[in-house]
């Protein structure tokens, strides 16, 4: 039974974080039909931005909405910066006006940084387990979950439910036809980029606190796992992001659980091995989502 | 109301509307005619402000909008109905309808008010509400995305083949509703290949071919004008 319940309280607060990485991702990618690969980057920028407040000796909530606040201005900045300028452009241009852009912040770390890991302020609730049902568990786990579902509630409240957030799932299926009722496109795409960043910035607190430190790369592996879990899910679809991350999650936690230590090493080479396999079998994902679309 | 001058569209080296000028007048309905290909969507596509004009003016209610975006469009009063039945399928029809009177969303009592309206004109769309938009007849379909651009409450509305690939008893629906907006004072555009419904109902009409007005006048000349046939299978 303690088993049981470690195992789902592991897949869950796992899989509530790739379900956030992979909805920031698919959020732009809905509306744009772009890959944002500087993404990644603003869960980097949350986490020196909690560094960089360490110092300052305000209460670590304060940090952390800090935190928060500059991944939805660096968000927008991708916009501007990455997007906006070459949007009428190619497809090819603006993926590498992002990757670039995805550059320039990792290099932009390392060098008025540093290339070594920097301690990130936690509050002692992170640190802190609990047992349930006989299963001990970071407090931070439980927190991951509940933050989850919140935000998971909370976007798909906007995206159903208000004005802007059926403008956005409007222009992500028929981008013209929007603007035609004068939905205006650089609003929506800026407020998907600031969702985006909002969701990366909270990402990135609890993911760096999984870990304590953050280093230039550290976006990477978000990155990554949001992209296959949107690629799972299916590209287009918001439930489908949310799907694919909890999937990976599973997969991924019960190859911790099951593999030997000695095969743990190959544990992503199983994880992708099983993506393929479901992408065989489901070639457009799990989840289909609109089946039109454009850029501007 | 709405002066088109010297209007060209290109696509690349496609000339696609090759400098038509017309003007429309409050309150008229008039019809725009021409066989596949003749440059009637291109027109329709520029005026929304959806393609940009490779040269001449559009002028509406004295202000210029050739180089306006879509939204600039549709804030001046012009609403368009893209012959591509665009609504969005995921979202429901009260949805798509709500998302109509995004330039108005500041006034929710207007909109309701506006929505009773359009709700005994279109019955059906008030009894699917809450279905999704791509799950409704191609018929309703076309009739949600009517009463959507009215939402915005438009004093112009450009209609692109309302009745492309309908059968015959909605085509008649749809014209009836038609006639009913015009009685009501809106200045219609309206792009038919239908032509003696559309002339039955129009004002006055114009007849393009290869991206040029080549006959105009009321709806009784075009009608009597004998090479009409001709024109309209592009012969
Ligand atoms: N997106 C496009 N790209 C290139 N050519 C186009 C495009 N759309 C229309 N055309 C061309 O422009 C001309 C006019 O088309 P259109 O305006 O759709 O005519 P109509 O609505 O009268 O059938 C046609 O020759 C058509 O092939
Ligand atoms: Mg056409």
């Amino acid at each position: 039974m303690a088993f049981a319940i470690q195992f789902v309280i592991d897949v869950l607060s796992l899989g509530g974080a790739y379900a956030l990485m992979a909805l920031g991702l698919v959020i732009i990618y809905g509306i744009l039909r772009l890959v944002n690969f500087a993404y990644g980057e603003l869960i980097m920028v949350a986490g020196y931005t909690m560094f960089l407040a360490s110092g300052s000796g305000l209460p670590w909530i304060v940090m952390a909405v800090l935190a928060v606040g500059m991944a939805i201005v660096f968000g927008i900045l991708t916009d501007y910066v990455a997007f906006r300028p070459v949007r009428a452009k190619s497809v090819t241009a603006v993926l590498i006006t992002s990757f670039a852009f995805s550059n320039l912040l990792q290099n932009a770390a390392l060098l008025f940084i540093s290339p070594r890991p920097r301690n990130v302020p936690l509050p002692d609730i992170f640190s802190q387990t609990v047992s349930i049902g006989g299963a001990i568990t970071p407090v931070r786990n439980l927190i991951t979950i509940a933050a989850s579902i919140l935000l998971l509630a909370g976007v798909a409240f906007l995206m159903r439910r208000t004005t802007l957030g059926i403008a956005m799932r409007a222009a992500a299926t028929n981008f013209t036809m929007a603007r035609m009722l004068g939905v205006p496109a650089n609003l929506i795409i800026s407020s998907a980029f600031a969702l985006s960043g909002f969701l990366a910035g909270v990402v990135g607190i609890l993911w760096i606190g999984r870990i304590g430190t953050v280093v230039p790369g550290v976006g990477l592996e978000p990155l990554l796992v949001a992209f296959i879990a949107t690629v799972i899910g299916g590209m287009r679809s918001l439930p489908g992001a949310v799907v694919g991350g909890f999937l990976l999650a599973l997969i991924d936690t019960t190859l911790n659980y099951t593999l030997s230590q000695d095969l743990l090493k190959f544990r992503d080479a199983f994880t992708f091995s099983l993506v393929i396999l479901i992408l065989l079998w489901r070639p457009e994902g799990l989840i289909r989502g609109p089946a039109s679309g454009q850029r501007t | 109301m709405l002066d088109i001058a010297d209007l060209s569209v290109s696509y690349g080296a496609i000339r696609a509307v090759r400098g038509i000028s017309f003007t429309l007048r409050a309150g008229e309905l008039v019809s725009l005619l021409g066989a596949n290909g003749a440059g009637k969507s291109s027109t329709i596509k520029c005026i929304a402000g959806a393609l940009k004009a490779s040269g001449g003016s559009i002028t509406l209610e004295g202000k210029a909008i050739t180089s306006a975006s879509p939204e600039q469009v549709v804030r001046a009063g012009l609403a368009t109905v893209p012959e591509t039945r665009d609504v969005f399928p995921d979202l429901t029809v009260a949805e798509n309808l709500m998302l109509g009177a995004y330039i108005h969303r500041r006034d929710p009592a207007g909109n309701r008010e506006n929505l009773e309206k359009l709700n005994a004109l279109f019955p059906r769309l008030a009894e699917r509400s809450s279905q999704p938009a791509g799950t409704l007849s191609g018929g309703e379909q076309q009739m949600l995305v009517i009463a959507r651009a009215l939402m915005s409450r438009p004093r112009i509305l450009l209609l692109d083949e309302p009745s492309l690939g309908l059968a015959p008893s909605i085509v008649e629906r749809i014209f009836e509703m038609i006639e009913t907006l015009k009685k009501s004072g809106l200045t219609i555009l309206l792009v038919e290949q239908n032509v003696n419904q559309a002339l039955a109902v129009a004002d006055r009409a114009f007849v393009m071919r290869l991206g040029a007005i080549v006959a105009s006048g009321t709806a009784e000349e075009i009608r009597s004008t004998s090479d009409l046939s001709a024109h309209y299978l592009g012969g």
